[in-house]
């Protein structure tokens, strides 16, 4: 996994509670069989004023002009300020691959869906959970400024904007360590291999029918 | 002792190594896959060149993709007329065969929408870790098991190592007391709570659901339920285990047998929360405050009584609730303050994982016996959850009775819950569906959804627009 340290750049905002999964990537781009190809479709529905298509060339599609994701000010951000509830929905991990490939590394919310807040550590995403007026000083901030950059320190645990102003974040320690190092979660359990296996034969003992097969 | 809750006693039961940081590693006794979130995570064990930990934890069957009408499914994969949906359904059981997994393969009898298969065939047991790449997996957890949704790397994970790397979560207690109010369903049930706790207010917690009405309710009905434990933002759902439960699950397939059922179900008992055990949260619902729901909105907590009218953007002071009410309202082609019996349906489906159980097609059925799908209803379709209960129900001769009401009867299958088959909502076409998601473009792109009951949905099939399916129920009792 790639590691992930320390993080500055452009915010860019998902202004609306409740950004749900579908919404995220829509459900026709879940048939691929890979994990890649899915950062043309994030934000599809909203993205474009047609319906989109696997395979579909997306440069001759209408563009949404009203979405912010789509203004010229909010190219190339690393960023996604977004509200609370963010990521509900369907478990699909082709939401933060979708994220990901767009260029996002790193999205704060009031509330992230569990799920979805789970996976985004597993492709070293990081949401990272503000106060509600912590997140709407950031949209304030954002949107009276162009080219508004956040830095985003993990190894500190806070956010920095452009002033110099700190918001500090909480993060599990684990979670922390896998991601400044980048390391794979599976590699790590593998470890545990003995345990696993004491336990598997403790759990026989006391539930013989789960391992009658 | 400490008293602990369901929740407490189904986590520390599966505990193989509890780290410092308060994560643990969490033994997973059952492991669910179906094609869509499976493919990237075989690839991954593939190039990392492991093994699944133990093969025999595991059981297949594809469902989101697979067709649902008799003409498509007749060739099997094959006959797939989408060639991605081919290709993820064949992935699958090419996956399966090589690693030699029990698979439900497309034209299987025991086919169907995984978290149907699951609890029915006794895959799932009470007791059991569950998971799947699928955040209704919550479902299972009516057995009084815990069952949870999980991402792609975390199946990924589990294929590899049999357990999951977790944080405990916090306990609630959803309780609804008293007696339900005739023709009010499970469905309305968990309809009323997210719409009372609302899409997050489950979050970082583990539901149990408890109190008069969930002792009293079948285990499909529980099903229903724990299915949209995680509309409600909670990843798991969980009714204490009772002889409702023991008796669902005896006899079933995988089920223990014999001396193993008598040491199971000894266990199985103690699966309840103890007297004193403390919740964290505590919601508590009348019973009789509920009546049959609709939601009218894009999120399920965008729900309301079948007699209430659509909200007003206007009455409502928070300017980011007002601005999300009026942009549901605007994408639901809906006039603030329009009521509810004023919608008309395009389309009506019933079926999905939270509704197409046998008790849901019998449900449905009774409501359109003798009478007439609508002329203006463009479309109604009744898709059973699994093979099984698509043979149950032909045995009771329920799909005669939606075929000689216009109604159609199809393969089993996800359809059109989420549009990743054939079937789909057209742009702005309202849909009475017996789903959990109302999300924009969930059933099509521009597709309107309306969450209801089986009965609801066969109720607006008839009328052609949403009605109190009480009104139609008349004469029973
Ligand atoms: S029926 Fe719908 S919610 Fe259930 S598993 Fe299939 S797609 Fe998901």
């Amino acid at each position: 996994m790639r590691a992930f340290t320390t993080l500055k750049g452009l915010a860019a905002p998902m202004d609306r509670p409740n950004v749900d999964t579908d919404l995220i990537i829509p459900k026709q781009f879940l048939k691929s069989i890979k994990r890649t190809g899915f950062g043309e479709n994030a934000f599809d529905e909203l993205r474009y004023l047609d319906e989109g298509e696997p395979g579909k060339d997306n440069s001759n599609r209408p563009v949404n002009p009203d979405f912010p994701l789509n203004f010229a000010r909010y190219q190339g951000a690393s960023v996604l300020l977004a509200r609370e509830n963010f990521g509900c929905g369907s478990s699909r991990e082709h939401a933060p691959w979708a994220l990901d490939e767009y260029g996002f590394r790193a999205i704060i919310a009031p509330s992230f869906a569990d799920i979805f807040f789970n996976n985004c550590f597993k492709n070293a995403i990081l949401p990272i959970v503000l106060d509600e007026k912590d997140v709407e000083t950031l949209f304030a901030q954002m949107y009276a400024q162009e080219g508004y950059s956040i830095e985003v320190d993990l190894p500190e645990q806070v956010v920095r904007t452009p002033e110099g102003q700190t918001f500090s974040f909480d993060i599990d320690a684990f979670r922390k360590h896998c991601l400044l190092n980048g390391l794979d979660d599976i590699g790590i359990t593998m470890q545990s291999s003995d345990d696993i296996k004491a336990y598997e034969q403790a759990r026989a003992q006391r539930a013989p029918w789960l391992f009658a097969s | 002792m400490t008293a602990k809750t369901l929740y407490d006693k189904l986590w520390d039961d599966h505990i193989v190594t509890q780290r410092d940081d308060g994560s643990a590693l969490i033994y997973i006794d059952r492991h669910i896959v179906h094609e869509v979130t499976s493919p990237q995570a075989f690839e991954g064990l593939r190039l990392a060149k492991r093994k699944p930990w133990r093969v025999d934890s595991i059981l297949a069957t594809p469902d989101h993709n697979v067709p649902t009408t008799q003409k498509e499914r007749a060739d099997g994969v094959s006959g797939i007329a989408d060639p991605t949906s081919r290709i993820q359904v064949q992935t699958l059981d090419d996956n399966c065969d090589e690693l030699g997994i029990l698979e439900f393969k497309i034209n299987d009898k025991r086919q169907g929408i995984v978290h149907v298969v699951g609890p029915e065939t006794g895959a799932c047991l009470p007791g059991m870790t569950i998971v799947c790449g699928d955040s209704h997996t919550s479902t299972n957890g009516a057995l009084g098991a815990l069952s949870m949704g999980i991402g792609t790397s975390e199946v990924e994970h589990v294929l590899a190592t049999q357990c999951l790397v977790a944080k405990k979560m916090q306990n609630m207690l959803v309780q609804v007391n008293g007696k339900l109010l005739h023709g009010v369903t499970p469905k309305d049930v968990v309809l009323a709570i997210i719409g009372k706790i609302g899409t997050a207010g489950g979050t970082g917690y583990a539901i149990e659901f408890g109190g008069d009405v969930f002792k009293a309710m079948s285990m499909e009905g529980r099903l229903t339920v724990c299915n949209m434990a995680i509309e409600a933002g909670a990843r798991a759902g969980m009714v204490a285990v009772d002889d409702i439960t023991l008796d669902y699950v005896k006899g079933r397939t995988f089920a223990p047998k014999g001396e193993h059922w008598d040491i199971a179900e000894k266990a199985w008992r103690e699966l309840t929360s103890d007297e004193g055990a403390h919740f964290d949260k505590v919601v508590t619902l009348d019973a009789a405050d509920i009546t049959p729901q609709v939601s009218w909105g894009t999120s399920p907590e965008m729900v309301s009584p079948v007699s209430a009218n659509v909200p007003n953007p206007d009455d409502e002071t928070d300017p980011v609730k007002k601005e999300g009410l009026r942009r549901a309202l605007d994408y639901m082609g809906l006039q603030a303050g329009q009521a509810i019996t004023d919608i008309h349906v395009d389309r009506v489906f019933i079926g999905s994982c939270t509704n197409s159980r046998i008790e849901d097609i019998r449900a449905a059925a009774q409501v359109v016996k003798g009478l007439r799908k609508a002329d203006s209803v463009k479309e109604a379709i009744v898709v059973p959850g699994s093979g099984e209960v698509k043979a149950q129900a032909e045995k009771e001769g329920l799909d005669k009775i939606f075929i000689d009401a216009n109604i159609e009867w199809r393969e089993p299958g996800c359809s059109m819950c989420l549009a990743m088959n054939a079937d789909k909502l057209g742009d702005g076409e309202h849909c009475a569906s017996t789903s959990n998601r109302n999300f924009e473009g969930r059933q099509g792109y521009g597709g309107r959804t309306h969450l209801v009951s089986p009965e609801m949905a066969a109720a607006a099939a008839i009328k052609g627009h949403f009605v109190d399916v009480r009104e139609m129920m008349k004469g029973e009792a």
